[in-house]
Formats: structure tokens, sequence, C-alpha cells
């Protein structure tokens, strides 16, 4: 038998919150290092992962099981990963391991910190690579859950408790309509198994599709921020502590986006085609609508979290076009936009530890004392802003493109979108990074330290290669998309 | 099925009851010859004689697998897995209850408490296996008495009075209503036996209104040992003044055994009117899920807040009950395991903590991270499985039976649960986050935890979470017992 790699990637984090439970909880240093270690571990093994999936072979590889798991219901564990997962694999691994770099600085009881952030590790991994569909969920709500306590116990004082669970809330509600969706699909199938490539060959009613794909579809985008449910968002990524936020826009919700994906489009495809027009319109929406509300905040970290949102809108119209270069621009996006705002987080969370304020207004001069973190930002903005040379242009021109083919229209409203993120990254980096730096800051600025340096690097360092190298992904990620579009009837 | 008479043979099959009350008289007399400091082992007698029950019960009157199911004792009592299940979850919460009884300085001397509460254990296996009328009442009622005294034992409190009296007021009443019920019953078939008189009624030509006005009088009984609405009122009042070991009796084995007999009962003797009373039980298991629930959120004194709780989960429960299938009925029962593991467990918890800080007020939780991180993980552990989070045993309980409800079709009664779950998260949420959230001034004080108590909350959370990761086995168990219903 094979190393069992996926299995091993996804345990390990919480193999690694039983260690830290059972460690002393004063050992802070000891705690550190035993949860980077594990982090690295799972970033090493999502690398090599990556790197040794057979493009030429392609399909589902490093498949494990189905094992049986609840035989009488024929629930089976079961996990692969094709060109649409494995990037997604990669991602949270990068996320993981930058996660816990920066998170050097947690003093209030680290090994519950780590121990929770390890266990939503081990759901996000879970669901990712789940082949079956009560594994899905099984690992959905192992992920949602550690975020309340992640948020409400480290989290800022200010917004925290009402933040969490808002959160929670959302995220719970929309995961049970789903829930009901996925069993309705699997007692109409009546094939005894809750296996998601034996249910793709269902052959669901048209009608039966277009009554559940809703429940489905829209449960899960709950996670991934469509509009009008996305409330939670950006005030659950400001309330969070820097490493959870980066977890939780970079990671989390393209778990959301991924599951509608997986469960909504991929098994319900004549559902997705009588949706499709009002995703789009919603996912429309969120990329206009979300840039200006970023542009108007005064918080430099709520600026990040509609950010979020509207970038999240635009995976949400890669999936709408139904189309191959849609599709590929979608899970490109997940990828590139995970990185980019891991990374933009990351930044937020090195100034606010110093100046003690995100106040845009107050804040100024910040590339004279903390020149990396400026230059990482810079690289973040010009991501987000789809500038050729950088990941984000790789992501976006595919969907475009995808979406000029299904609705010139739609591709034009959007791309104000585009042009509104330049404004707001452009005005962000000027207030924050430029400019004259306030007398209170002047040498209470510390500058920041090697993980923090290791982490910044590593997030820009890949938004660039993937910027100036596309073949690293995009062609893994287009076979994965061709797949989900043969089953949307695509030759 | 065979009607079989009295057979010596038949004897080893109700080797617990027997050992039961064995156990009962064994304590009662070691507390008349034992002295003071010695009684406290009485406890652990009952606990340790609770599991070699059990462990006897399993080598040796286990029913035959994939045997028919006999009626033993003149049709008096049946033998079969489901009642078997159910008899070895009371004993486990028996024992359960024995072990965080001894924390309790006024309950752990006396013999009479642990004797009362084994013939309570002793009716409940009664209740799982009769399948007659007559034993059935009194197995009902060598539950109830025994529940209602301890229920009100602590004389000198005055809240465990009122609970004594409110359980017992509400509980003949309730029985009253249910004897006529099954007068009625007797009076259109002129049987006892439920299987009989199940068959008297299926070839008979009854009213299906009548049949139903009876089924809704036997419902009444049935519906207050469960807590089911509207007949719940006494059990937050109950719960909250009995003594806490008591009030986890109650909320876990009573509940467990009223669903024995609801299963046997409803699901047996009223085949032709089904879709009346699904329709019934469906509007009552929404009701019962959304009032418990609501009602939980106000609550400041956590044992109320666990019996608002655990209505709502015999809200939940009935699902399977309304789905009308062999997998719904297997459902309860995995859920009525599932439930009652985790209860035991949130209430040992509750115990532990007032023996430690003398309150039960919620608030009062405040920094127990701080002070006991353990426990405050094994509440958590609790909670989460109450509110339904995996990999905890909750998540796969409300999965099966919310698959059972889909599966037959009911589909709004499944969203009424799921949606009832969020709101059950909602207040469990807010007990953690008193818990890990919250700052208190005695945050250096760390809670003692006895080693009964201990080894109860390690055993109950490893089995929410073993059973939770790994239920496959369970549920083709379970599977296995709901088979003789159908």
């Amino acid at each position: 038998m094979n190393f069992p790699i996926l299995s091993v990637i996804s345990f390990i984090p919480i193999g690694t919150a039983l260690i830290l439970f059972l460690l002393p909880g004063d050992r802070k240093n000891l705690i550190r290092w035993v949860a980077l270690a594990a982090a690295f571990t799972c970033f090493t093994l999502s690398v090599l992962a990556y790197f040794s999936y057979d493009q030429d072979v392609g399909g589902y590889q490093f498949e494990e099981g189905p094992f049986p798991w609840v035989g009488a219901l024929g629930i089976s564990y079961h996990v692969g990963v094709d060109g649409m997962n494995l990037p997604l694999v990669l991602l949270t691994g990068i996320v993981i391991f930058t996660g816990v770099l920066i998170s050097w600085g947690v003093d209030d009881r680290p090994r519950e910190f780590f121990a929770f952030l390890f266990i939503l590790a081990t759901g996000v991994f879970g669901v990712f690579i789940s082949l079956d569909l009560f594994q899905l969920f099984f690992f959905y709500e192992i992920a949602v859950f550690p975020m309340y306590l992640l948020i409400a116990i480290w989290g800022w004082k200010a917004t925290r408790e009402y933040a969490a669970m808002k959160l929670t809330l959302y995220l719970f509600i929309g995961s049970v309509i789903a829930l009901v969706g996925a069993l309705a699909m699997v007692f109409a199938a009546d094939m005894q198994t809750f296996d998601m490539i034996a249910l793709q060959e269902a052959g669901f009613s048209t009608a039966f599709q277009r009554f559940w794909f809703p429940f489905v579809f829209f449960g899960f985008a709950v996670l991934g921020g469509i509009f009008p449910v996305h409330n939670w968002s950006p005030d659950g990524h400001v309330a969070a502590p820097t490493a959870v936020s980066m977890f939780h826009a970079g990671v989390l919700m393209k778990l959301g986006a991924f599951a509608a994906l997986r469960v909504g489009i991929m098994l319900m495809p004549e559902g997705a085609r009588m949706w499709a027009p009002l995703i789009l319109v919603l996912a429309t929406v969120n990329v206009v609508y979300g840039a200006l509300i970023a542009m108007v905040q005064r918080d430099f970290k709520y600026v990040i979290g509609f950010s979020s949102v509207s970038h999240m809108g635009l995976v949400m119209l890669g999936f709408a076009t139904l189309n191959l270069r849609g599709l590929t621009g979608a899970g490109l996006q997940m990828f590139s936009h995970g990185v980019m705002t891991a990374l933009f987080f990351a930044v937020v969370g090195m100034v606010y530890d110093r100046a003690h304020t995100r106040e845009i207004p107050k804040l100024g001069g910040i590339s004279r004392v903390m020149p990396l973190v400026a230059v990482a930002f810079i690289v973040g903005g010009l991501v987000s802003m789809g500038m050729p040379g950088f990941s984000g242009f790789i992501a976006e021109f595919p969907i475009f493109m995808g979406l000029w083919q299904r609705e010139p229209i739609v591709a034009i409203i959007a791309a104000l979108g585009i042009v509104i993120t330049a404004s707001y990254i452009m005005r962000i980096i000027s207030r924050v990074f430029f400019g004259k730096i306030p007398v209170e800051f002047e040498g209470k600025i510390s500058s920041i330290n090697n993980f923090d340096r290791i982490a910044l690097v590593l997030l820009a360092g890949i938004l660039i290669l993937i910027g100036v190298y596309p073949s690293i992904i995009a062609p893994l990620v287009e076979s994965g998309a061709n797949a989900v579009w043969a089953l949307l009837g695509g030759a | 099925m065979a009607f079989a008479s009295f057979e010596s043979a038949h004897i080893i099959i109700v080797l617990p009851e027997i050992l039961l009350l064995g156990l009962a008289g064994l304590i009662l007399l070691l507390d008349c010859f034992w002295r003071e400091r010695h009684r406290r082992i009485l406890g652990w007698v009952s606990a340790g004689g609770l599991l070699l029950t059990i462990i006897l019960a399993i080598l040796l009157s286990r029913p035959e697998i994939d045997g028919d199911p006999i009626l033993i004792f003149g049709g008096m009592l049946r033998h079969d897995w489901l009642g078997f299940t159910f008899k070895l979850i009371f004993l486990f919460a028996a024992a359960v209850t024995s072990m965080l009884s001894l924390d309790m300085e006024d309950l752990a001397k006396r013999g009479e408490y642990f004797a009362l509460m084994l013939v309570a254990a002793f009716g409940m296996c009664l209740m799982a296996a009769a399948s007659d009328l007559i034993i059935l009442l009194l197995a009902i009622e060598t539950t109830s008495i025994p529940l209602y005294i301890l229920a009100g034992f602590m004389k000198a409190d005055d809240k465990s009075t009122e609970a004594g009296i409110k359980y017992f007021l509400f509980g003949a009443l309730t029985s009253a209503v249910m004897l006529y019920g099954f007068s009625l019953l007797f009076g259109f078939s002129g049987e006892t036996n439920v299987y009989r008189l199940a068959a008297m009624v299926r070839v008979g030509d009854f009213s299906p209104w009548i049949l139903l006005g009876t089924a809704l009088l036997v419902l009444v009984g049935f519906g207050f040992k469960v807590s089911v609405v509207p007949f719940h009122f006494w059990s937050p009042d109950v719960y909250e003044g009995a003594p806490t070991p008591i009030t986890a009796f109650i909320s876990t084995a009573s509940k467990a055994a009223g669903f024995a007999l609801l299963l046997r009962v409803m699901l047996t003797t009223f085949p032709t009117i089904e879709a009346y009373w699904t329709t019934i039980f469906a509007v009552l298991a929404a009701a019962t899920m959304t009032i418990g629930n609501l009602l939980a959120i106000p609550q400041k004194n956590i044992k109320r807040l666990l019996a608002y709780s655990s209505i709502a989960h015999a809200g939940y429960a009935l699902i399977g009950l309304v789905a009308l299938s062999s997998f719904g009925a297997a459902s309860i029962v995995f859920y009525l395991l599932g439930y009652v593991i985790t209860n035991l467990a949130a209430f040992a918890i509750v115990i532990v903590f007032s023996q430690s800080a003398g309150t039960e007020q919620i608030a009062d939780y405040a920094g127990l991270s701080r002070r006991s991180p353990g426990l405050a993980l094994a509440l958590m552990v609790a909670l989460l499985s109450l509110a339904g989070m995996p990999p905890l045993v909750g998540f796969v309980a409300k999965f099966y039976v919310f698959a059972a409800a889909v599966q037959s079709g009911w589909i709004w009664l499944a969203i009424v649960g799921v949606l009832n779950a969020i709101i059950g998260l909602y207040y469990y949420m807010t007990i953690l986050k008193v818990v890990y959230l919250y700052r208190s001034d005695d945050e250096q004080v760390s809670v003692d935890i006895s080693r009964p108590a201990a080894v109860a909350l390690v055993v109950c959370s490893m089995l929410i979470i073993g059973i939770g990761t790994i239920s496959g086995p369970w549920l083709d168990l379970v599977v296995e017992a709901a088979k003789v219903l159908f």
C-alpha cells in the first residue's frame, strides 16, 4: 500500500492538538516549537503531494478508500485529490505554517490557541480531500466550531463576542441547510452510498435538482461569503486574531466555495444551470458592492475584510459561468486569493501589534520603519488589482474571459470592481505606508522578527512565482476544472 | 413468536433484574451493619455491582443474534435486542449516577438512597421489556415512586422537597390518565398483552377516532416520562430542586425508559392509525424542540438550562419515531445512547463544580478554563456533543435522526430540527463563552475533582469521542435492535 499522504496531512494537526493538550500550559516556548514543527511538517507534505501529482494521468490521485465507516448507511472514508482540490490542500499547508509563524507573540494560553487552530486545520484538510458526503460534513463542522473560541478568546476586545457568535451562527445555519439538501440527494439516489463519485452518476431528475440545488449551493456559499449573507465575514475577520483572520479569509471562505462547487454544482449540474443567473447577479453585487464598502472604511482591517468579500465574488462569478475558462479562473482565484489575503492580514496584524491602532487617518510612514512589511503589502495589493506579473492576473483573466463568453454585461460591471479595488489599495498604500510618520509613533515602532519575515517572504514569493510562471499551477487547475465541466455537459 | 409459559430456563433472561434487586437488598443490609465511616463505600458497592451486572448480562442473558424474540412468563416480558440494549443503557446510567453520588456528603452515606435508585433502575429494565399492559403499569410505577422519593431526598432543602412533591403530583396525574387509556384498550379487545392486542386491533373493526383517542390518553403518561411538550412543565423545577445525581439519572435513564415504552407501544399497538399519530407526533416533536430550546436561552441556572435542553432533546429523538421506519427506530436508540452518555458527563461537571464552588449559576463558571483546564475541556466536549458537533457522538446521533426523517419524506420536520440545532448551539456556546472568555476573581483557586467523578468523566468523554468517530458498529447494533419492531 502506498503512503497515505492525504490522511497523514489531515490528521497531523489534530494529533498535534492532542499532544498540546497533554503538555503543561506554562511551557509556552515548548508549545510554540511543537506547533511550528507540526505546521512545517504539514506544509512540507502538502508541497510534496502537490509536486508528486501526476498531471499526465489526471483524475483523483493519492486515493485512499473507500473504507466502510458506517456500513448501515453506506458511509465510507474516502479521500483523493484532483486538480481542483490539490491546490487548496497546498494553500491550507501554506497558511497553517505561516499562521503559526506569525503567532509567536500569542501569550494568553498559547496551548489552547494552537490546539484549537490545529483542530480547525484538520477540519479544513478533511473537507478538501473528502470524496464522501458524510465525511465532508463531518470535517466541515469541525472546521467551523473552533473559530468561535479562537475569535471569542483571542480576538479584538471591542467586537469579538458579537462577531464570533454571528459568524458561528451564520455558518452553522448554512451548513445544516446544506445538510438537509445532501440527505435528500442521498436518499433520492437510493444507492445506499454517500460516495460523491458514485452520486455523480445518480442521474437526479431535473425537477429534483432545481428544487434542491439552492439548499446545497447557498447553504455552503454562506461560508464563501456570497451576498447577502456575507455579513458575518468582515466582522469575523476584523475581530479575529491575526493568524485566525489569515486562516479564515485565506482558507475557510474557500472551504465554502469549494463545497458549493463539489456538492452543489458537480452533483446537481441541471440545478446549477437553472440557478446560475441568480448566482451571477449576487456575485456581481459581491464584487462591486464589496469593493465600494471597502473604499469608505476607516479601519485598515475592515478594508481587507470587505476586499475578501469582493474577491470571493469573483470566485462565485467563475463558478456561475459554467464554462471551462470561468471554472479554471475560479479555481486559480481560490488559491491566489487565499495566499494574498493571508498576506494582507499578516501585514495588518504586524502593523496593529506595533501601532496599536488600525485607523487609516492615524497611520502613516510605516514603510520607513518596516520596509519589508510595506513591500509585502504592495505585492499583495498588485495581486489584488489583477496586475500582470502577479497571481491575481493569472486568476482573474480567465474568469473575465469566461464571463465575456457567457454574459458580457456582467463582465463589464464586474470589471468596475477591479477599478475600485485599485483605488482603495492605492489609498492604503499612500496613507498607511508612505507619507509622514505620526509623531506619537516616532521611535516606538519596533521591527518585525525573523518568523514574521519568513512568513511574509514565503507568501509574497508564491504570489510572484505564480505571476511569472503560471504553468506551475494553471494546467493543474484546468485539468480539475475540466472534470467539473464534463459533468456540466462540456466536452 | 411463541408465547411460552413459565420455564425455569427463562430465569437467566431476567438475571439483570434479579441482580439489581439483590444488589439493592445487599446495600440495605450493609447500611444496617456497617459503621458510619464505612458507609462511604456504599456508592462503590453500587457502582461495582452494576458493572458486574452489565458484564453478566452481556455474557449470560443477551438475546441470540438473528434469533426470534420470545415472550416469556406467559407473555409478560419480551426478550429481544431492543429491550436488552435499553437495559444496558439504564445500567450504565445507574452506575455513573452511583459514582457521582459519592461526592455528595448528604447522599453518599445513606444506604436507602442507593437502594431506591437501584429499584428505579429495576423498574426501568422491566419497562424496556414489558409487553403486557399490567406489567407495563407496574414497571412504570416501580420506576416512578422511588424517583419521587429521590427527587425530594434532601428534606432540609425546600427546593428538593418541592421537586419531590411536584414530580409526584404530575406523575400521579399522568399515570392515572394513562391507566384510563389502558383500561379502554383492554375494554375494546379483552386482551392485556400488547402483541395479542395489536392483532385484535388489526382484525377488529374499530373506529380510528376511538383508537386515536385511546392512543392520546396513553401518550399523556409516556409524554410525561420523556417530558414532551405540553407535558414538560415539571421538568425544570424538578431538575433544579432534585439532588444533582438524581437529576442526571432522571434526565437520562428515566427519559430513555420512556422512549423504550413509546417505541414498543406506539409502533406495536396502533398500526392501523399510523398516519394520524405520526402527524400528531411530528407536531409534538417540532413544538418540543422549539419550546425547549427557546426557553433554555434565558436560563441563569445551569441545571435549569440542562432541563430545558433535555426537553429539546426529547423532541429530536421523537423525530426518529415519526419517521416510522426501522432506521428511524434505530436512530432513536442511537440518539438516546449518545444523549445519555453526554448528559451524564454534563451533569458530572455540574456536580464537581458545585461541590467545589458551591454554586450552580452559569455566571459563576467564569474563569473555569483557567481554574481547571481539564474540567473546562470536558465541559466543552459535553456541551458540543449536546449541540451536535463532530467528532462527538451528538453529531452522528442528530445526523441519523435527521437522515431518518428525510428518508421517510419528513423534510419540514428535518428543517425544523436543524434550525433548532442552531438555537441549541447558541446557548451552549454562551456557557462556553463564560467558561473560556470571562475572567473571575478566584482564578487561582483550582477546582477539586474527586476520584469517582474523574473516572466517570473520563469514561463518558472517551465514549462521547469514541462513539462519535467510530459510530458504524454501534449503529449496526441498534439497527439490529430496531429490527424486532418491524
